[in-house]
């Protein structure tokens, strides 16, 4: 075997000498920050403007059918849905997450895409073992930890005897 | 075929591409590489039911177009090295299936389509092939699918996040014919320097593309300026300038040379900003190396050529289980001939 070598490497056994350590640094140098202050606002303007519609669409409903305001939110929240639902579908819903970040994903819209994009990518394998499996894929950890939290402040207003009077 | 150092392999028969073909997707085919692609699909489906076997069909059609492009009837190949990133590599298996010759199956995450082109040229320097095919393919919704969310989920990616290649590059290796001679093949170690995003690929993998140019270096005793171009595979925006910086601490003149990476190459990132960081995945190493690369060198712009193709090796489960992410990088020598 030749035994050659480039220039000033002679010394080195191992190749790249570099800790993780010392490393991490070099890579968080390089890493471009997240911009959360454009992202915070980006959230806070679109998450504002779902709300603005869903208002919008409740007031219709109050005004168009006669309902209360508690009458209305069930159908308000089902045609937040639908339109989540069909943007996902026409593939503008993960275009639009991308700029406006939170600002579509905590609204109902949100969930709603997160079970909506699930169900389609599954489809492929199935009704029952793939969109009925993975459905819930994204989702289900929402629906979990939601129901572990109001255990939670559930048990906490049953100790402290208020707030739950009307449950 | 002889060994140079540690883990360089140097290819004494003169293996050659004879043949060779890139069909991508619609995103790649609005890229600035488009004119080197042999046929670009306008849509992600490639009339197909499933992402995955849209992903099969770029390669059974890039696999396709090698052969004929190498004068060469699939009758007359002797064996396929193929891989890619699905779990248990089915798009490559099942593309074999219909080939129906003699199939290796590798996976090397992104560096597949170095270590395929590596393993083929070894097979035919060896004398054991005549003919041999080497191919990969990805495919972004697969990718996404597998390793990410589903397609058409609405997250925000990181400013460092990449955009993986739908595109599949296959290449005929042969002792006999016209073509671009692969005289070398540096096989990686596995490197893991503790980076745990799965978003931050960039960054896991440049140590490994900076390993294996070391060694590279080290075991031909070669200065970097004996290339005309280096590429790595597909470190993009963020991996990139660490590899420099590695390189640049080990005291390696990269200046010599033109260093670029393929994610980079095959996007441009200011029209087409939702690949964010730039390309990634097995198809975008394959794509501009058997595209635009060895068009580049027929034209005789480019006599010699160091492709580093950079491979993250982690699963869905690795990253969730908390588990730092290993990287890997070969690199192969393509040399104009005379």
């Amino acid at each position: 075997m030749p035994a050659q070598s480039a220039s000033g490497s002679e010394k080195k056994s191992s190749s790249l000498s570099m800790d993780e350590k010392e490393y991490k640094k070099v890579a968080k140098k390089h890493e471009p920050p997240r911009p959360i202050l454009k992202n915070c606002l980006k959230a806070f303007l679109v998450g504002g403007t779902v709300c603005l519609i869903g208002q919008a669409i409740q007031e219709a409903f109050m005004a168009g059918f006669d309902m209360t305001s508690k009458e209305a939110s069930n159908p308000t929240v089902a045609v937040l849905i639908l339109i989540s639902v069909i943007l996902t579908c026409l593939g503008v819903y993960d275009k639009m997450a991308q700029w406006a970040g939170a600002g579509t994903a905590v609204p109902v819209t949100g969930f709603a895409n997160s079970m909506c994009s699930a169900a389609l990518e599954h489809r492929a394998e199935g009704l029952v073992l793939g969109v009925g499996a993975n459905m819930f894929k994204l989702a289900g950890s929402v629906i979990v930890f939601g129901v572990v939290a109001a255990f939670i402040v559930g048990i906490v207003y049953a100790f402290l005897g208020f707030g739950g009077g009307h449950l | 075929m002889k060994r140079l150092g540690r883990q360089t392999w140097q290819f004494e028969n003169r293996p050659r591409i004879i043949g060779r073909a890139a069909v991508v997707g619609p995103d790649e085919g609005k890229g600035p590489l488009s004119s080197d692609f042999d046929y670009i699909y306008d849509n992600l489906e490639i009339g197909e039911k499933t992402w995955e076997k849209a992903e099969r069909k770029l390669l059974e059609q890039a696999s396709q177009l090698a052969l004929i492009n190498a004068n060469i009837t699939k009758e007359e190949l002797h064996f396929f090295v193929g891989g890619d990133l699905m779990n248990q590599i089915i798009s490559s298996s099942f593309s074999a299936r219909k080939l129906g010759v003699p199939y290796l199956g590798v996976f090397g995450a992104c560096s597949t389509s170095m270590e395929t082109l590596a393993l083929a040229s070894m097979i035919v320097d060896s004398g054991a092939g005549d003919y041999v095919l080497a191919g990969t393919v990805s495919h972004n919704c697969t990718v996404e699918k597998q390793f990410r969310y589903p397609t058409e989920y609405g997250s925000q990616k990181p400013p460092y996040a990449q955009y993986t290649v739908t595109g599949s590059g296959c290449s005929v290796v042969s002792r006999t014919g016209d073509g671009p001679v692969v005289t070398k093949a540096t096989i990686g170690r596995i490197m893991d320097l503790g980076i745990k995003d799965p978003f931050n690929m960039g960054s896991a993998m440049a140590p490994a593309a900076a390993d294996t140019l070391i060694s590279h270096f080290r075991d031909t005793g070669l200065e970097p300026g004996y290339y005309d171009l280096i590429v790595t595979g597909d470190l993009a925006s963020v991996g990139l300038p660490i590899t420099k910086e590695l390189l640049q601490k080990e005291g390696l003149p990269m200046e010599q040379t033109v260093f670029n990476d393929c994610g980079l190459m095959i996007y441009d990132r200011e029209k087409q900003p939702y690949v964010v960081a730039g390309g990634s995945g097995c198809g975008c190493s394959a794509t501009v190396t058997y595209g635009h690369i060895l068009n580049r060198m027929q034209k005789g712009e480019l006599k010699r050529v160091l492709v580093v193709a950079t491979g993250a090796l982690l699963s869905p489960l690795s990253y969730q289980q908390g588990e730092t992410i290993p990287c890997i990088a070969h690199a192969v020598a393509i040399e104009k001939e005379g």
